[in-house]
């Protein structure tokens, strides 16, 4: 891996150093649905880390499990080495204490989601979509988070569409506004659950070269997609899922084209 | 002609259309009765016009008028109030809050507003004197409840109470109609709870919220001509019925009530189309393009063409 990346210069990603996303045996249940089985992953600070994996195979509920939209059964993740959902140290009979939801609230801040059906508020315009998480939680001046809207949707491209509400915008246009929203909080880790799977395809490669500009900025991300091409040229790390289980993990180059699992290489010729 | 607006295409069909003599029939039949019941109107002299016109602008029902709109006001700010409490409420994880609302609903839905009515005028008789204090403990204030809570404020109290339980349903679906993605995007930004209740989820909810809930004002606006019943008696209806027992003339009198009624009924409607138009910011069903919806806007001829006033709020 590009070990030998050691300056923040530039275009070049920060050195692969300390981990930003640690998940240790992970189980999340639904009912009696046993959705993910003992997951272990890690995501170094600047590292951009692809799964793939046939549907039903968990990627998209681990995803959820990191920002705290589903709970999980056992294990731990740890987001900028703070353990999420729960307090640090067990209580003295054994138990963790669950945050509250003003604490929780506050680590969801840290991280950025964009999600499969984009989910921007109907009733803002672009801008005020972007504007609102800055100003309602991160207590930033109007003008301030103004400016820094402007920028972002510049950013992603739609500077020119700022006043539209979503239902006047494309699904592409739509998921670029999403990306510059979750990005208005100044994130630590990006979270992408299928960002392009709703769109059109003449629509996704905008929505990608939105994300492969961020991932060359240098930001950490959790990206579940089905885009090979993508996962080989912007990843660092490709984790295969299945069955609620990681198969295969490693660089795009191994993973995607030397599979050593019979799994994966179905998966593999069953998407190309 | 609006033929210069089409497209140049030859041998364009220039059909005749099919004659329906049995609608051509049913007009005229219309047409001759409406014609009749409008000549009944003006000439009967039971009606009494003059005496309309004299007490269409009389002091005590310009008052009946102010009172009227006042009650409705207050009675729809508490009944929505208690509405959205109640709706909340109804989606706690605690079964007591659960509880608590659905009978509140159960009760105040079940039961008619004139029975209510009655009852919150003799709530003083029930409840002689009212304090504040330890639930079950010694009391630090009290008061005597019959100066407390006088006519208006018993009507206000039995009218709000009434419309919260139908308002709570209606809200409630109002807030389930918000997609849960919403949520999802909003807590995934770091809002919490109460914020994305009131930044996210009660906004869009509105868009639901809002037809009802004009018509529910509206009605409100009908049923506070039952305040007699506590007894409150300077609304519109009381006033006016009062003065045609004074002078023996129940007719022109209910046509004054009527007038003023329908008058505030239609400025009523007027108001509820405008909230409808704000709270359907960004819901565009026809075309997708801003220029579209606001030309359709527009073109109903009922608003100024500003459009700033649509893209900041």
């Amino acid at each position: 891996m590009s070990t030998t990346a050691s300056t923040t210069t530039g275009t070049l990603r920060p050195p692969l150093g300390s981990p930003m996303v640690q998940i240790t045996g992970l189980h999340k249940e639904f009912g009696s649905l046993h959705i993910l089985k003992g997951i272990d992953l890690t995501v170094s600070t600047g590292e951009v880390c692809v799964l793939l994996g046939p549907s039903g195979s968990g990627k998209s509920t681990l995803l959820r499990c990191v920002n705290q939209l589903e709970t999980f059964q056992a294990g731990e993740i740890r987001v900028g080495g703070e353990r999420v959902g729960f307090a640090e140290h067990p209580l003295p009979d054994g138990r963790l204490a669950r945050l509250t939801e003003k604490q929780i609230a506050a680590q969801r801040a840290r991280v950025g989601m964009v999600f499969q059906r984009f989910n921007l508020f109907p009733h803002m315009t672009a801008l005020q979509n972007v504007m609102e998480a800055p100003i309602h939680v991160g207590k930033v001046p109007t003008a301030q988070a103004r400016a820094r809207a402007t920028e972002l949707l510049e950013r992603v491209g739609m500077a020119d569409r700022a006043t539209h509400y979503p239902s006047e915008l494309s699904g592409g246009q739509q998921q670029r506004v999403a990306i510059a929203r979750a990005m208005a909080m100044d994130p630590e880790l990006m979270l992408f659950d299928e960002p392009t799977s709703a769109l059109d395809p003449e629509l996704v490669g905008e929505v990608l070269n939105v994300i492969k500009d961020l991932a060359r900025s240098g930001m950490t991300m959790l990206v579940v997609t089905h885009e090979l091409g993508f996962a080989r040229e912007v990843a660092d790390q490709v984790v295969f899922m299945a069955d609620g289980v990681v198969v295969e993990a490693g660089a795009p180059a191994q993973v995607i084209d030397h599979p050593s699992s019979p799994r994966l290489a179905d998966f593999l010729n069953s998407v190309l | 002609m609006a033929h210069e607006e089409h497209a140049d295409i030859p041998n364009r069909i220039r059909a005749k259309e099919v004659f329906h003599p049995g609608t051509l029939i049913a007009a005229i039949i219309v047409a001759v009765l409406a014609a009749m019941m409008l000549h009944g109107l003006v000439r009967n002299k039971n009606f009494q016009w003059h005496i309309v016109w004299l007490y269409l602008r009389d002091v005590k029902v310009i008052q009946g008028i102010g009172y009227t709109l006042l009650l409705t006001a207050l009675a729809m700010i508490l009944g929505t109030i208690l509405a959205l409490i109640m709706a909340i409420m109804r989606t706690a994880s605690n079964p007591v809050l659960r509880g608590v609302s659905w009978a509140y609903i159960f009760v105040f839905r079940g039961i008619p507003v004139y029975t209510q009515l009655i009852f919150w005028g003799l709530v003083a008789v029930l409840y002689p004197v009212i304090g504040i204090g330890i639930p079950f403990g010694p009391q630090f204030v009290d008061f005597d409840t019959s100066k407390l809570i006088g006519a208006f404020a018993a009507a206000v109290i039995g009218l709000g109470l009434n419309e919260g339980a139908y308002l709570a349903e209606i809200i409630r679906s109002g807030l389930e109609s918000v997609d849960g993605g919403q949520g999802e995007a909003a807590k995934a930004l770091g809002m919490k709870p109460s914020l994305i209740m009131r930044r996210i989820t009660i906004p869009q909810a509105m868009r639901v919220i809002i037809p009802p809930l004009g018509n529910e004002t509206i009605g409100m606006l009908k049923t506070t001509s039952l305040v007699l019943a506590v007894p409150f008696t300077l609304d519109l209806q009381f006033a006016t019925n009062a003065i045609a027992n004074r002078i023996y003339a129940p007719i022109p009198l209910l046509i004054v009530a009527a007038f003023w009624y329908l008058v505030m009924t239609s400025v009523l409607m007027v108001g509820q189309h405008y909230l409808e138009r704000y709270y359907g910011r960004g819901f565009t069903n026809s075309g997708s393009k801003r220029s579209k919806r606001q030309a359709a806007v527009n073109a109903a001829g009922t608003t100024t063409i500003d459009p700033a006033l649509e893209v900041e709020q």
